[in-house]
């Protein structure tokens, strides 16, 4: 018997209710005290097509998925068809008895064809062939004799509220008789098991964009403009769902200009706010980046990347819009560049990026992904603290209007609104103070906030650097170098940024388990470094090799551009497809026979 | 405390306008300064957003709050702004470039939200800041130098497209007549909701068709005609087509029932966005954990 470790996966059409059934047994199985890590793969359509989900299940903190499962779950022909090469030996697929499929197949590699009457259950007991979903779910629960309660459980939550417990009840009973039927046929022939941790923690199940919203509430944004793009949508609809409790004003523009301009106008009151998109949308807001850093308002974006170029891969992943990010705007200004690569990371760098913005008065852009947007984790919810977000809230030089005594202390020969000072940090007073009227301009202008309509050189030379020395002060005082995980003396560094942080973590794990030390040297930060630092590390590295979701190594470019040193190596990846720790260490194999 | 009456010195700028002797943007700047003071604005109670174009210079011409941004985008600031601290009388002023061409859109949108803007377009009919060339606004036939022979498109109808859109205040005024300007602008401040004025403004230098004298010769104020009811849309549709021999200004529409809408959103019901204490109560946020588990 094996205890607490597996991969489960399922797989149907869109609009069969894999993800919402996906989800709904990752957290049964999360309030049973085991950790889990969910990941999703969607096609762009509603209805049709093939999706799936995968849930691996341990007793320990999880970072990644596998590329290999040990129980699937089919909800159509195809989806037998199409992951049967990944179940492993031993392993076993749940699937309709009506259903035409391949046994023979399936046993000739060693997996257990594991037909149910699913859809005569669901009739015959729920009354609706609907929760055939149910029932396959609870299959599945039963041949890994896992306890049913925690699954009525998560039924109850999901049907209860709605349209009175009926539905609720009817999908319990179906439940029950589909895991008696799979337990009594299947349960004796399959090897892995799913056992609850008794006095476990509750914890939070929850994915990286809905921990990127909690970060944002918690730092206090106030105002959010966006227009819906996968895989930014979710974090949009989550600010939307809690605008009336926390008094949040949300607005869906008509364009992602116009969402990033909103956000402009917000910040230029006073107000902390943000735009999230994906890459087509980023391009569209370009200009507007380029005039939050001419007018230095603080502005936070959410990048959430998917595959391009154009429309690309629209509901799959990729890290392809680093070197975009970090040039996006014509000219030159100041910006900072963030990407967590875990949902902790997501919570904690939201906050942090409104800071960064206020405190050096410039547009921030932060990092996800396809990936991590919908990556699910089961984590201690002391893990998100909210009075330390609280705690650390720096709003910079900000003055508000109605804050009287304070402007009056503070202005006394007229306010200057680009003032020139020694770190290029400037006294913000939003407009409506007697005591600070003044006009700002995107083009270039006298300290008083004017244009300068002679053009004059000195000026200019002086705005330009007022601006820029802000980089510099941010990466000495509060930007943060990458980071190691695993051992120190190690053969062979790689190097990340994101998302990639998990997968690479647990390939990192897997090589030292094998005699081979390796770590990982992740970037949170990207933009703006003490590069001389960033230097001094990775010369500290016997050997480094990045990994990165993009074709042409994006990172290593960044960091060559600003240390001069070259990667030993790239690990690449630019199917739509997130890493996991398996192909990390098969291309690793490669980079270094290269070396 | 008794509060001085805001006079047109204590708007004064103390940068001098680059615009060329004679430009429609003197008359529009006048009347702005005049309707401020008709109503007693002070500068730090006003806010300006711009874009880019001779009109748009106007925030730095003015001693008031200004947001000088890029060509075609002020609308979606004002409204961020608007929202952020609604208490603010938020003003756009822009050019037929920045609103009927490159920033429709955003035009269109601001419209149906109904939110409390007063948007001055200066319509000029040409692009004079880059030296000539033809408009959305240039009447059909209109020699530039992008459009040696002519242009031919037809123009834009901003009145009729306000309409359509939803706009809840759309006028017309002209340039030279910089009393009537001041009043519409002061009836579109007042006004609660959106408010768009368009304004004929002479360029003297890149639109010899459409000067001081052609427009004197075919405006008529609507005010005058005792049987036009702003109130009714169907005369308004009719009125925004009237084009040629004799031109309307004026009022075209008014809908003073519609909500505006900060009025509809729930955050701004006690006080404005920025005057919020943040972060939101611990107590709140923690709740919000017990969603996940």
């Amino acid at each position: 018997m094996i205890k607490n470790n597996v991969n489960i996966k399922l797989g149907g059409e869109a609009g069969q209710g894999v993800e919402s059934s996906g989800m709904g047994f990752a957290k049964a199985i999360a309030r049973a005290g085991l950790y889990i890590f969910g990941v999703q793969d969607y096609m762009s359509r509603i209805r049709g097509g093939h999706n799936w989900y995968q849930v691996r299940v341990a007793e320990r903190q999880l970072y990644s998925h596998e590329p290999q499962i040990q129980l699937l779950i089919a909800f159509d022909e195809r989806t037998v068809e199409e992951h049967l090469p990944e179940v492993v030996e031993g392993g076993g697929i749940i699937y309709e008895e009506g259903f035409k499929v391949d046994e023979e197949a399936i046993k000739a590699q060693g997996v257990i064809p594991m037909p149910m009457p699913l859809l005569r259950i669901a009739e015959e007991v729920g009354g609706n062939k609907l929760m055939m979903n149910t029932a396959a779910v609870a299959a599945a629960a039963g041949v890994m004799e896992f306890d049913l309660t925690y699954i009525e459980q998560v039924i109850r939550d999901n049907f209860g509220r709605r349209k009175g417990s009926e539905i609720a009840e009817r999908n319990i009973r179906v439940a029950n008789a589909a895991f008696e039927e799979a337990r009594k046929r299947y349960a004796p022939l399959f090897e892995w098991k799913l056992e609850p941790i008794p006095n476990a923690p509750k914890r939070m199940v929850i994915n990286g964009n809905q921990a990127l919203g909690l970060g944002a509430l918690a730092a206090g944004c106030k105002f959010v403009a966006s227009y819906p793009m996968t895989p930014a949508s979710s974090l949009f609809e989550f600010m939307c769902a809690q605008a009336r409790r926390f008094g949040i004003v949300v607005r869906q523009s008509e364009d992602e200009i116009s969402g990033l301009l909103h956000c402009i106008g917000a910040a230029h009151a006073g107000v902390r706010a943000f735009a999230c998109t994906s890459g087509g949308g980023f391009s569209l807001m370009v200009e507007s980046l380029s005039l939050a850093g001419s007018t230095e308002t603080p502005v936070v974006v959410v990048l959430a990347q998917r595959p391009g170029p154009a429309t690309g891969l629209p509901t799959r992943t990729g890290q392809e819009d680093l070197l975009f990010a970090l040039h996006a705007g014509h000219g030159e200004f100041p910006r900072a560049v963030l990407a967590p690569g875990t949902i902790e990371q997501c919570f904690y760098e939201m906050a942090r990026a409104f800071n960064l913005a206020e405190k050096y008065q410039m547009p921030v852009i932060l990092f996800t992904d396809n990936f991590l947007a919908n990556s699910l984790r089961a984590i201690e919810p002391k893990v998100l603290d909210f009075a330390k977000v609280a705690a650390e809230i720096d709003r910079g030089k900000l003055l508000l209007p109605h804050q009287h005594e304070k402007i009056e202390a503070a202005v006394k020969d007229g306010y200057y609104r680009y003032e020139f000072t020694e770190d290029g940090i400037s006294l913000r007073i939003p407009p409506g103070h007697p005591k600070a009227v003044y006009s700002v301009a995107g083009e270039e202008h006298l300290p008083e906030g004017f244009i300068d309509w002679e053009e004059r050189a000195d000026n200019r030379n002086r705005m330009v650097q007022k601006r820029m020395k802000k980089l510099e002060v941010a990466a000495q005082n509060d930007m943060r170098l990458p980071e190691f995980y695993g051992p120190e003396d190690a053969e062979v560094t790689l190097v990340c940024w994101g998302s990639s942080y998990g997968p690479v973590r647990e390939a990192v794990d897997l090589l030292n388990q094998n005699g081979f030390r390796a770590n990982m040297l992740h970037f949170v930060d990207i933009h703006p470094l003490d590069w001389e630092r960033v230097a001094d590390i990775l010369e500290g590295c016997r050997s480094w090799v990045t990994v990165e979701g993009n074709y042409s190594g994006q990172l290593g470019q960044w960091i060559r551009m600003n240390t001069g040193l070259k990667p030993h190596g790239v690990i690449s990846k630019y199917d739509g497809r997130p890493f996991n720790p398996v192909y990390i260490l098969e291309h690793l194999q490669e980079v270094l026979a290269r070396v | 405390m008794a509060v001085a009456q805001v006079s047109m010195k204590n708007l004064q700028s103390p940068v001098e306008p680059t615009w060329c002797p004679g430009c429609g943007d003197y008359g529009i700047l006048n009347a702005v300064k005049r309707a401020l003071v008709q109503l007693n604005l002070r500068p730090h109670e006003v806010f300006f957003v711009s874009g880019i174009g001779c009109g748009s210079k106007l925030p730095d011409y003015i001693r008031a709050n200004g947001f000088n941004s890029l060509h075609g985008r002020p609308v979606p600031i004002a409204q961020g702004f608007k929202l952020a601290h609604h208490d603010m009388v938020v003003i756009v002023v822009d050019g037929d470039g920045d609103n009927y061409g490159i920033g429709g859109n955003h035009w269109l949108h601001a419209m149906r939200r109904n939110i409390n803007i007063t948007h001055i377009v200066q319509n000029n009919m040409v692009y004079g800041l880059t030296k000539g060339q033809y408009a959305p606004t240039s009447m059909k036939g209109f020699v530039s130098s992008t459009s040696p022979e002519g242009t031919i498109e037809w123009p834009i109808n901003p009145i009729a497209i306000a309409l359509a859109a939803g706009a809840t205040f759309v006028a017309r005024g002209f340039a030279g007549d910089p009393k009537h300007l001041a009043d519409l602008i002061a009836k579109g401040i007042q006004h609660k909701g959106y408010a768009l004025i368009d304004v004929f403004q002479p360029c003297v230098i890149f639109n010899r068709v459409n000067t001081y004298d052609w427009f004197r010769e075919r405006i008529y104020k609507l005010e005058e005609d005792k049987s036009y009811d702003p109130h009714d849309k169907q005369m308004a549709w009719e009125k925004a087509h009237e084009w040629g021999d004799r031109i309307p200004i004026g009022i075209f529409y008014i809908n003073e029932d519609l909500p505006t809408l900060e009025e509809q959103i729930p955050a701004l019901a006690e006080k404005p966005l920025y005057q919020q204490e943040i972060p939101p109560k611990l107590e709140d946020l923690e709740a919000l954990k017990l969603l996940f588990v």
